[in-house]
């Protein structure tokens, strides 16, 4: 298992809430796409193995021309081995999909779509300064089904500011009339150097409390599950087979290369960041440098790791592995913790797993630091 | 002898004394332009950073004047009430004293106090008029303070701008016309006083002292009399910006002394050093064993580290002879010490050296002064810390101890001064005018209530223009309870305190809320209670988290999500887990900032 990451740093405007790496300046984007070939064929000896996922993620992949997405797989293909049934996905925004990109993005080889929907509600799209409507949000869920994409995941936020429980339970809603494969739902997080967070810290920004955030959190784990979904992560949810084969590679500790500006890697011993900047990836690139920092990682570092992306799925951690690979014994570690934590309903444990349950997933981060053995 | 000039600097802080200080040193060229560092005299980065002096030096200087070589002794003297003993006994050791005074500012409450130290021990005042070049300088005002307050003619006061090096050679000078040589026979029984003392780690104790008869040669075999103990004089010397070892150190000079002495505790300020063969029968006079006036627990927040926090206070001890401590067991916080300190000032250094010097992450738990409590059979218990008042039904009643404070403020302030005072339980004592807008308020206070933030207050109301020093006088009967804080009904020994029981409902009600504030919240709900017996008197709550997730593992970025969580496990180093809550450190101290 190995995947590809390519990031694709332009958008045509800049959502409110986003703090993502890409530019709104499209007019080097075929210097940009030159720059991801190129470093494709760089990296191509890290690798060896079979690629089983690609994703395009960004900023916004569906802006990418036929001729581009072309070379880019053009370049894939010279370099890697592409495993037959690879999962190949592109995350798209609803404005983009016109039935002929959605052809022409079928025949490219693309055979998961991750769109943007957000809302259904165009006030909070304006809100957030998305760059499509209600109406768009509904038809290309429909247009792309009628391209023949049979694995579509859609991706809703909750808790922005003035939805209710009620807004949030019709978003489900006329979400599940198009029963997509795959959802993945998040919580609105203001950060830093957004629009959000220049307007939370002018206090101009109307948060949900926390307790109703977490009411809608609630509200749609119960939905999701009685239409049928496995919420198989924090944020994630799919019908059975339809797990995002790319990001479990991420929590099951698979190498993946990523390739392009603020795109991330991993290679089994370290994790690498390239430079977030467009021009410096560009220009270094085109002299044939890696912009890219290595850290490499300590095996009680990648214990951590797995303890956290483990305990946001719902298979848990394996005591088993953490003693065979990392030499610790949790349960001792952390007996009263643990116990605690169970009386309170926030995990389950039998003799080699702990999960979180839904509960426990609503503050996986407050329980997981606790976990946490000093590195 | 005749040559020898010892003088100590009389000084409120920032006022100049480090300023004058370092001009002094430079204009004798004790030390070259280069080595000079700014503030020469205060060596510990602590004082440096709070800008002022803990712990006091002394600096010997050369001035040729005149056609005659004269030796200077500049002993510096701590700047803050906690340490009014050291001061005293800076001061006995000294014939004159330089008072300097910033024209801007004024005349302060804790220079009239030293001042009137140095005029009890009889010493040459030379008042010096400071920052005359600021644009805020009330040459003409300021001068008249100094007349009231010493009684010298206004020719006497030297101005001057320390920084701008206006006025030094007249200062220097001075010290020359001025203060008298000093006075002593080098051929009777040694008889030297102890002024300080610091701790070095390859040397052990250096003690520094002042000789007012008799001759300490190297080599002497020599009794330091009020703990008895003999040492060998393995070297003495005098004091420039390095040591500089002598053979011999005659009456009126000043030197150090290094014998090989490894604990501070046996170095006592005050005490008297003779020989062992011909020991004098005159001990100086004025030694006193300093008593600590503050008292907190300090815990390690990992309970594990308790053997090395001892082993870390008993470091501290060398070198800070006035920290006393001994092991004490709390319900919540488990092993930990018992300490008492000089003041709060102090208290809050011996947590940061810790801190900063020995890498321990420590816990102090609600100071308090030492309560005496009368039992219903006579006995007497002296309390200094919560758990030890004892029962109620065995109680005849509790004694506190009372300060009087001085302090000096613009009359325009007089009023909420008078009123932070009243609502200390305070009571006023006296007004003086010292001019028409500068007044000296007396009062008598319990001590207890100046521990927590009174100074702040003080600084508060009066826009920075009061001043405060205080002396113990006594105790006096009070009606104080045990007031105990709870979470989710587990009383919290560590944050339990003795107040006044006409003050508890107030200061339950504002702890509780200020817990409210620092308790992180946490999976669960808390309920904070305060209470005094049985009964309880306040309560707040804490809700319970709901959420905390981050959404997305955005394109793979494993490693700063991971960070994330790693920096959130070491806020909880801070913490300490009583029953199952987590309390922060801060929280421990929330009592000193009721009112922030």
């Amino acid at each position: 298992m190995a995947g590809i990451y390519l990031h694709i740093p332009f958008c045509k405007q800049a959502c409110h809430y986003c703090n993502f790496h890409f530019s709104t300046q499209l007019n080097y984007k075929s210097e940009m796409i030159a720059a991801l070939c190129q470093e494709v064929e760089i990296r191509h000896g890290e690798i060896s193995e079979p690629i089983t996922s690609i994703y395009f993620g960004g900023g916004t992949p569906s802006l990418l021309a036929a001729n581009e997405l072309e070379a880019i797989f053009s370049a894939l293909r010279s370099y890697f081995e592409i495993a037959p049934k690879a999962e190949i996905t592109l995350e798209a925004n609803p404005d983009d999909l016109d039935q002929e990109k959605l052809s022409m993005l079928k025949e490219s080889g693309i055979n998961r779509l991750s769109i943007g929907i957000q809302s259904f509600d165009d006030d909070s799209l304006k809100y957030c300064n998305r760059a499509h409507d209600s109406s768009e949000a509904a038809s290309c869920l429909k247009l792309a089904k009628d391209a023949g994409f049979t694995n579509i995941s859609a991706d809703l936020m909750y808790a922005l500011p003035g939805t209710d429980l009620d807004h949030w339970a019709k978003d489900l809603q006329r979400l599940l009339l198009f029963s997509p494969r795959h959802i993945s739902l998040y919580g609105l997080t203001i950060e830093e150097r957004t629009v959000f967070g220049k307007w939370q810290t002018l206090g101009k920004l109307d948060e949900v409390p926390e307790v109703k955030a977490a009411d809608q959190y609630r509200l749609a784990i119960e939905v999701l599950s009685n239409a049928g979904y496995d919420h198989y992560e924090v944020s994630n949810f799919a019908k059975p087979g339809y797990h995002s084969r790319h990001n479990t590679s991420y929590w099951q500790g698979a190498p993946y290369l990523g390739i392009g500006p603020g795109a991330h890697s991993y290679n089994g011993k370290a994790r690498g960041a390239n430079i977030s900047n467009n021009q410096t990836y560009m220009r270094a690139i085109r002299s044939d440098q890696l912009p890219i920092e290595w850290e490499q990682l300590s095996d009680l570092d990648k214990l951590n790791e797995y303890l956290f992306t483990g305990l946001r799925t719902n298979k848990g951690i394996d005591l088993n592995i953490i003693k065979e690979q990392f030499g610790k014994h949790l349960y001792d570690d952390y007996k009263a913790l643990l116990s605690d934590f169970a009386t309170r309903g926030l995990l389950t444990k039998t003799n080699n797993n702990i999960r979180l349950t839904s509960e426990g997933f609503m503050i996986a981060d407050e329980i997981t630091w606790r976990l946490f053995y000093d590195t | 002898m005749e040559h020898i000039r010892n003088f100590c600097i009389i000084a409120h802080i920032d006022h100049g004394k480090s300023t004058l200080a370092d001009r002094l040193i430079q204009t004798t060229q004790t030390v070259s332009d280069r080595e000079m560092q700014a503030q020469l005299l205060d060596d510990m980065d602590l004082e440096r950073e709070r800008g002022i002096t803990i712990k006091s030096h002394a600096i010997q200087m050369y001035f040729p004047f005149e056609g005659k070589e004269y030796t200077f002794n500049l002993i510096d003297t701590p700047g803050h009430v906690d340490f009014s003993y050291e001061v005293s006994r800076s001061i006995a050791a000294c014939e004159g004293a330089l008072l300097v005074v910033d024209a801007a500012q004024g005349i302060e409450a804790q220079t009239i106090s030293n001042l009137y130290l140095a005029m009890e021990h009889d010493l040459e005042v030379i008042p010096v008029l400071n920052k005359i070049d600021l644009p805020g300088a009330m040459i003409e005002e300021v001068s008249d303070q100094i007349i009231d307050l010493i009684g010298c003619e206004k020719e006497d006061i030297i101005h001057a701008s320390a920084k701008e090096g206006i006025g030094i050679t007249e200062i220097l000078e001075a010290i020359v016309h001025r203060i008298p040589s000093p006075k002593g026979n080098p051929d009777e029984p040694l008889q030297a006083m102890i002024f300080d003392s610091v701790f070095n780690s390859y040397r052990g104790i250096e003690v520094f002292f002042r000789v007012f008869n008799g001759t300490l040669k190297k080599g002497d075999h020599v009794k330091f009399v009020n703990t008895g103990k003999t040492y060998g004089a393995d070297e003495i010397g005098v004091l420039r910006l390095q040591h500089e070892p002598k053979k011999e150190i005659s009456a009126g000079n000043v030197g150090y002394l290094i014998s090989g002495i490894k604990v501070a505790k046996e170095v006592k300020v005050g005490d008297t050093i003779t020989h062992v063969d011909n020991p004098t029968q005159r001990q100086v006079k004025g030694f006193e064993d300093v008593k600590p006036m503050v008292f907190a627990g300090i815990y390690p927040v990992e309970t594990s580290e308790f053997e090395e926090l001892r082993a870390s206070m008993e470091k501290l001890q060398l070198n800070d002879a006035s920290l006393v401590w001994e092991p004490e067991t709390s319900a919540a916080l488990g092993f930990g010490f018992r300490c008492g300190f000089l003041g709060m000032l102090h208290m809050e250094i011996v947590q940061e050296r810790l801190e900063r010097e020995f890498d321990m992450t420590v816990i102090t738990t609600v100071p308090s002064v030492r309560f005496h409590a009368i039992k219903e059979n006579g006995d007497v218990v002296k309390v200094s810390a919560p758990s030890e008042l004892p029962e109620s039904n065995t109680l005849s009643h509790v004694e506190e101890p009372y300060i009087r404070a001085q302090i000096i403020t613009k009359s325009e302030f007089i009023g909420p001064v008078i009123a932070l005072c009243m609502d200390k339980r305070g009571e006023i004592k006296n007004q003086v005018y010292l001019t028409s807008d500068r007044v000296e308020l007396t009062f008598e206070l319990p001590l207890a209530e100046i521990v927590f933030d009174f100074f702040d207050r003080l600084k508060t109301i009066s826009r920075g223009y009061a001043s405060l020093d205080y002396e113990l006088i006594g105790y006096k009967k009070s009606t104080m309870v045990k007031l105990d804080i709870m979470l989710n009904g587990e009383g919290v020994d560590a944050l339990s305190a003795v107040v006044h029981r006409d003050k508890a409902y107030e200061w339950g009600k504002r702890l509780c809320e200020k817990l409210r504030e620092l308790l992180p919240r946490q999976m669960f709900e808390i309920a904070i209670q305060a209470a005094i017996g049985q009964k309880i008197i306040a309560r707040e709550t804490v809700k319970a988290m709901r959420k905390n997730v981050l959404a997305k593992c955005y394109g793979g970025d494993i490693s700063r999500k991971r960070k994330l969580l790693e920096k959130q496990k070491k806020g909880k180093k801070r913490m300490r887990q009583v029953g199952n809550v987590e309390i922060p450190q801060e929280a421990f101290m929330a009592v000193l900032k009721l009112d922030q």
